[in-house]
C-alpha cells in the first residue's frame, strides 16, 4: 500500500514537472467550453442542466484520455527506466495500480476544474444538482475505463504515438458500438442478443444512463469491471513484453 | 551470499547465457568480463530479477529470486545497463522516490541521501532535473541509487562508463571502500579496473564462464608472466640475445622495437624469476642497458586469448600455467 502510494505520487507529480499537464488542462477545458456552448446549443435549450455538457465528453475523451495514458510505461520502456522500476522491491500490482490510480485521479483533477460550468448553470437557473453530480461521477467512470485500457496499450509498445492512436482507435470502437448509428448496422442482420450484448459492451449506453441522473449497479459494474480487467491485462502484458 | 545456479537464458535459437553457475561470498568484488554480447548483461538482468532465466536460478541471501522476488529484491541494489533515470525528476526527488519503495522514510531517508549523495559526488547537482546531467553524472546518480539502502548484494552495470579518469579512479575508491561485508558484482569492459577493484575476475563469452579466478591469477596465465624486458640504448646484437638465451633459466629470447624503444624480451623457462641471473649478466659484461623489470602478466592478452573466436589465438597463452 505504501509503495503503491510512493509510485502514485511519482507519476502524478510527473504529469506536472512537464507541459502535458498544462496543455492537457486547457484544452479540455477550452475544447469543453466550445462544445458546450456552441455545438451543445447550452443557451438556447433554455435548460439548467449540464447535459450538453457532459454529452461530448466520450467524444472529448477519445482524443485527450489516450494523451494521458500513453506514456505510462511505453516512456518507461523507452527510457529504460523500466528495468530500474521493475527490479526495485514492489509487486507488479502496485506498479500497476500506482500508474493508473495516478493517471485517473489527473483526469479527475481536470473535470473538478470544470466548476465553473456547473457555477454558471447555478447562477443562470436552479438545476438538479443531483443529476449534475451523477453525471460527474459517470465521466470519471469513463476517462477511468478509458485509462485503463489506454495503460494495458502502453504496455506493449516503447512508442507513445502507436499507445496514443492504438488506444484512440480501440476506445473509439467501445464507444461507437453504443450509439444508433452502429446498433443500426447490427440491427439489420443480426439476432436481437448481438444487437443487446453490443450495446452492453458500449462504454457509451452506460456513460449515457448516468448522465441523466441514474446511477445504476449494472452501469457501475460495468465501469469497474473494465477497469479491473484492463489493469489485469495490463500486468499480464508488462511481464510478458518487458524485456522486448 | 550470491548464488548464481545454472542460469541459462534463450531468445529464440540464440543462446544468450549458456549453464552460468558461480558464488560470491560477502567481502568479495566480482568483476565480470567479456566482449559486448558476451551475456553479461543478460546474466545481471536475471540476478536483478528483470529477466526470468530460461533455467537456472539467482539466490540472494538464501531468497530464491524466481520464489520469492520481493525479499531477494529487497537485498539486491542494482545499477542497470546505461544507467537509467527518470529524467524529469530532480535527483534529490529521484533518490527520495528510491527510498520511499524501499522503506525508508523521513529524517532516515534524508539524512542517508545526504550521506550518499556526498560519497559519490551528487551532492552539488541534488537539485537539478536529473536530464540536465552530464553522462558522469547520470552514472553516478544511478551508482547512488544502487547503493542508497546500503544493500547487502550489489550489481552494477558497467559503473564507471562514461566517467573521466578521475572520476573513474574515485568509483573506484567507492566500490572498494564498501565492498567489507558485501558481495558485490561489477561488469566492465576495462581491464585495469578488474586489476584496481576486484577481488576476483569471471570472463565470460558467447553466454559461457571461460575463466574464473583472482586477477593475479588470470594475469599469471598471459605468455608475459614473470618475463623480463630489457631496454637497450641500442639494437641488440646476436651475441648478446645468444648469451642471455644461454641463461640457465631463460627458455626463449625475442628482439622487440616498440614505442618504449629497442629491446629484448626474456621469457623463463619456469615460474622461478629470472631477473636476478639476467642482471647479474647484464652487469659483468657491461651492455648499454637502460630499463630492465619484470612484467606480472597481461590481463588483456589473456583476455583476448580467451575471448577471441579464434582458436589459433590460445597459442598466446601458457600450457598449464
Amino acid at each position: 500500500m505504501r509503495r503503491t502510494i510512493t509510485i502514485f505520487n511519482r507519476e502524478l507529480a510527473s504529469y506536472f514537472t512537464t507541459p502535458l499537464a498544462y496543455v492537457f488542462i486547457i484544452i479540455f477545458l477550452v475544447l469543453g467550453g466550445i462544445l458546450t456552448f456552441f455545438a451543445g446549443n447550452f443557451f438556447e435549450r433554455g435548460q439548467a442542466d449540464l447535459q450538453p455538457f457532459f454529452a461530448y465528453h466520450p467524444w472529448l475523451y477519445l482524443v485527450l484520455i489516450p494523451a494521458l495514458s500513453m506514456r505510462l510505461w511505453a516512456e518507461e520502456r523507452q527510457s529504460g527506466t523500466i528495468e530500474l522500476f521493475l527490479t526495485l522491491p514492489i509487486r507488479l500490482g502496485e506498479a500497476v495500480i500506482g500508474k493508473f490510480l495516478a493517471a485517473w485521479c489527473f483526469a479527475g483533477i481536470a473535470l473538478l476544474l470544470t466548476f465553473p460550468f456547473w457555477l454558471t448553470v447555478n447562477f443562470l437557473g436552479a438545476p438538479d444538482n443531483g443529476v449534475i453530480l451523477a453525471g460527474y461521477i459517470g465521466s470519471w467512470l469513463l476517462a477511468g475505463a478509458m485509462l485503463a485500457i489506454g495503460a494495458a496499450v502502453s504496455a506493449v509498445t516503447k512508442n507513445q504515438i502507436i499507445a496514443f492512436v492504438v488506444t484512440a482507435a480501440f476506445t473509439f470502437v467501445l464507444t461507437a458500438a453504443g450509439t444508433s448509428l452502429v446498433l443500426g448496422i447490427f440491427r439489420d442482420w443480426a439476432p436481437a442478443w448481438v444487437v443487446a450484448g453490443v450495446a452492453a459492451a458500449s462504454l457509451y449506453r452506460h456513460f449515457n444512463a448516468m448522465t441523466r441522473g441514474v446511477i445504476e449497479l449494472p452501469d457501475l459494474i460495468y465501469f469497474v469491471s473494465v477497469i479491473i480487467a484492463f489493469l489485469a491485462a495490463n500486468a499480464i502484458l508488462v511481464d510478458l513484453t518487458k524485456a522486448e | 551470499m550470491l548464488e548464481i545456479v545454472h542460469l541459462v537464458k534463450k531468445f529464440g535459437p540464440l543462446v544468450a547465457v549458456d549453464d552460468v553457475s558461480f558464488t560470491v561470498p560477502a567481502g568479495e568484488v566480482l568483476g565480470f568480463l567479456g566482449p559486448n554480447g558476451a551475456g553479461k548483461s543478460t546474466t545481471m538482468k536475471m540476478i536483478a530479477g528483470f529477466l526470468a532465466p530460461s533455467a537456472g536460478t539467482a539466490v540472494i541471501c538464501g531468497h530464491d529470486i524466481l520464489a520469492h522476488p520481493l525479499a531477494a529484491k529487497r537485498q539486491i541494489g542494482y545499477l542497470p545497463e546505461g544507467a537509467p533515470a527518470y529524467p524529469d525528476m530532480s535527483v534529490a526527488e529521484f533518490l527520495a522516490f528510491i527510498a520511499h519503495i524501499r522503506g525508508l522514510r523521513g529524517a532516515r531517508a534524508r539524512r542517508r541521501i545526504g550521506e550518499i549523495a556526498e560519497t559519490i559526488r551528487v551532492d552539488d547537482v541534488l537539485r537539478q532535473p536529473i536530464d540536465t546531467l552530464s553522462k558522469g553524472y547520470r552514472r553516478r546518480v544511478g551508482v547512488a541509487q544502487a547503493l542508497l539502502c546500503d544493500p547487502p548484494v550489489i550489481i552494477l552495470d558497467e559503473p564507471t562508463d562514461g566517467l573521466d579518469p578521475n572520476q573513474k579512479y574515485e568509483m573506484r575508491g567507492v566500490i572498494r571502500a564498501i565492498s567489507p561485508g558485501k558481495a558485490i558484482v561489477i561488469s566492465t569492459h576495462l581491464l585495469e579496473e578488474v586489476e584496481a577493484v576486484c577481488s576476483r575476475a569471471i570472463i565470460i563469452a558467447r553466454g559461457r564462464i571461460l575463466a574464473d579466478g583472482a586477477p593475479a591469477e588470470l594475469a599469471a596465465r598471459s605468455l608475459y608472466h614473470n618475463a623480463v624486458r630489457l631496454d637497450l640504448s641500442e639494437a641488440a646484437d646476436a651475441d648478446m640475445a645468444g648469451q642471455l638465451a644461454a641463461l640457465a633459466g631463460v627458455r626463449s629470447v625475442e628482439r622487440t622495437s616498440d614505442s618504449e624503444g629497442a629491446g629484448l624480451w626474456l621469457f623463463p623457462r619456469g615460474p622461478q624469476p629470472i631477473i636476478a641471473e639476467v642482471a647479474e649478466l647484464v652487469r659483468a659484461r657491461g651492455w648499454p642497458v637502460t630499463g630492465l623489470r619484470v612484467e606480472r602478466g597481461r590481463l588483456d592478452d589473456v583476455f583476448r586469448a580467451i575471448t577471441s573466436p579464434q582458436p589459433a589465438a590460445s597459442a598466446t597463452l601458457r600450457d598449464a600455467a
